[in-house]
């Protein structure tokens, strides 16, 4: 889609833009533009192109990553379904805004994966059942605290995840992007959860954070590394290491990460 | 390469932003009609943008081509953040409460680690430090400040987002996706403060209906930004895919 195709379907004449008036209506007309192409669906035409691809070898990785992003999605997604509708557990008003945010989010994101692994030629995994009790380690459907921890510890190991897994996408760029654009919306959930939770937005060194029992350990495991790229950070920046820490978030293995969300699965 | 595939309305969208004037037209009408001060219409978007027609009077910088000027252009927008919270840090406006001031400095030390360790990854590729404009920010204003950091967060994010699939090294990619998502961090955390909507952290302007953040393209990113770049940066050499 070319810009001057955009103008045409609003009626806009380019030099029409060079006015102050016609401007302020081209605004109002390109940003509703901007809106319809986010929320328009995925085209048959482009799924039926992919499956084209799907013999090229790179693919079945895509697919695995795919799936396994999935399985993380549906954890989420769950999770969140649950609390908004468990009566007295979220407060209303702010909290439950949030929370109705970020589930909708992962729900949509567990349909969007769904989607993606279909149009090229895979099979989305099933829903696992969840058992958000981890054998009755947590019970976060009757203690409001308890389900912040855990929604902080979910969404940190999402960001974890997503990034682990992106190098494998690189061959494969319209995932991979769509993967980053996915993996950013959780860093926008755990910082606000972790902020819900009156603690930093971000991550300072390997801590699990207040009220976090040490069984979460593993979700901020390597946190505090201070090497990036074989630049030892603490050498090149008057910044201490609380800061350099938290300037960068650190990615979790596959394996890693469905040690975590293993817990939950019944 | 595989042509991108999977979704017309990311390829699509990417097309749209291309940079040119018109483009960024949009780009304002949805990031910057967004942050919050700007309730009534253009003005105030053209208010809170510096005006158009100056001409860069400092020396042009080209971000160089492959890995090394991907990493130059996300040196060029941490080199703008990093200045940008330095002098918000340095000029506090009225009203700044305490934990403002705590977010304030994370944000102004996380950038200035991002920025110092970009120049050390880069060595002798990394283009010079810039001179920037913030003639168009009121730093003793709350609204003008949070406004800007708003705006420089997400846009931040949709460049990160946007240049991962630039990358032909994927040790590269992994370090950009670990920095990305700490500027999503910010964005939400500065939302959270700024913005009246408790949904505004991860909002319907940025987020679409598949649950995606957004995604620019360097030039779209670089023309948005430019107004508060002295240095013309020249990304002509940029990979496009």
């Amino acid at each position: 889609m070319k810009i001057f195709e955009v103008l045409n379907k609003y009626d806009i004449k380019p030099e029409e833009l060079d006015s102050f008036t016609t401007r302020r209506e081209a605004f109002k007309k390109l940003t509703n533009f901007g809106k319809s192409i986010a929320f328009a669906t995925i085209p048959a035409g482009v799924l039926a192109a992919s499956t084209q691809s799907a013999s090229a070898a790179h693919i079945p990785t895509v697919l695995d990553v795919l799936n396994f992003a999935l399985t993380l999605e549906y954890l989420e997604g769950e999770y969140y379904t649950k609390g908004i509708n468990t009566p007295g557990l979220i407060p209303a008003g702010k909290d439950m805004a949030i929370f109705k945010t970020i589930e909708k989010h992962e729900v949509d994101h567990v349909a969007f994966l769904t989607k993606v692994i279909k149009s090229y030629g895979g099979t989305p995994v099933a829903k696992p059942t969840f058992d958000f009790t981890a054998g009755g380690m947590f019970n976060p459907f009757n203690n409001y605290e308890e389900f912040l921890i855990l929604a902080q510890a979910f969404e940190d190991t999402g960001v974890r995840a997503y990034k682990g897994q992106a190098g494998k996408l690189i061959d494969e760029n319209s995932v991979l992007t769509a993967a980053l654009q996915i993996h950013s919306v959780e860093a926008r959930h755990a910082s606000e959860v972790r902020r819900l939770r009156g603690l930093k937005g971000w991550i300072t060194q390997a801590n699990i954070g207040a009220g976090v029992p040490a069984a979460a350990q593993a979700v901020y495991i390597r946190e505090d590394n201070l090497i990036q790229g074989g630049v030892d950070v603490t050498t090149v920046t008057p910044i201490g290491p609380d800061g350099i820490t938290e300037a960068f978030d650190e990615p979790l293995t596959k394996e890693e990460v469905l040690t975590i969300a293993g817990l939950f699965i019944a | 390469m595989l042509k991108p595939n999977l979704s017309e309305e990311m390829t699509s969208g990417l097309d749209l932003q291309r940079g040119n004037r018109r483009n960024f037209l949009k780009f304002s009408g949805v990031a910057i009609a967004s942050t919050g001060i700007l309730l009534s219409g253009c003005q105030e978007v053209l208010d809170i943008l510096p005006k158009p027609g100056k001409k860069p009077s400092k020396q042009a910088v080209p971000l160089g081509k492959g890995d090394i000027g991907i990493l130059n252009y996300a040196y060029t927008l941490e080199q703008l953040e990093a200045a940008f919270y330095l002098m918000v840090v340095a000029n506090p406006y009225s009203g700044m409460s305490q934990t403002e001031k705590v977010l304030m400095e994370d944000l102004k030390n996380h950038e200035v680690v991002h920025r110092d360790f970009l120049k050390a990854a880069l060595g002798k590729d990394a283009i010079i430090d810039l001179s920037f404009d913030f003639s168009s920010v009121d730093f003793s204003s709350r609204a003008s400040v949070l406004a800007t950091a708003k705006t420089f967060e997400d846009l931040g994010v949709a460049a990160y987002n946007g240049s991962g699939q630039l990358f032909v090294s994927a040790d590269l990619l992994l370090i950009a996706g670990k920095i990305v998502s700490v500027e999503a961090r910010h964005a939400a955390a500065i939302r959270s403060i700024f913005d009246s909507d408790p949904t505004s952290f991860a909002g319907s302007d940025v987020i679409d209906s598949n649950g995606l953040d957004r995604a620019f393209t360097p030039d779209m990113v670089l023309e948005a930004a430019a107004p508060f770049i002295k240095n013309k940066i020249i990304a002509n050499q940029l990979p496009t895919s």
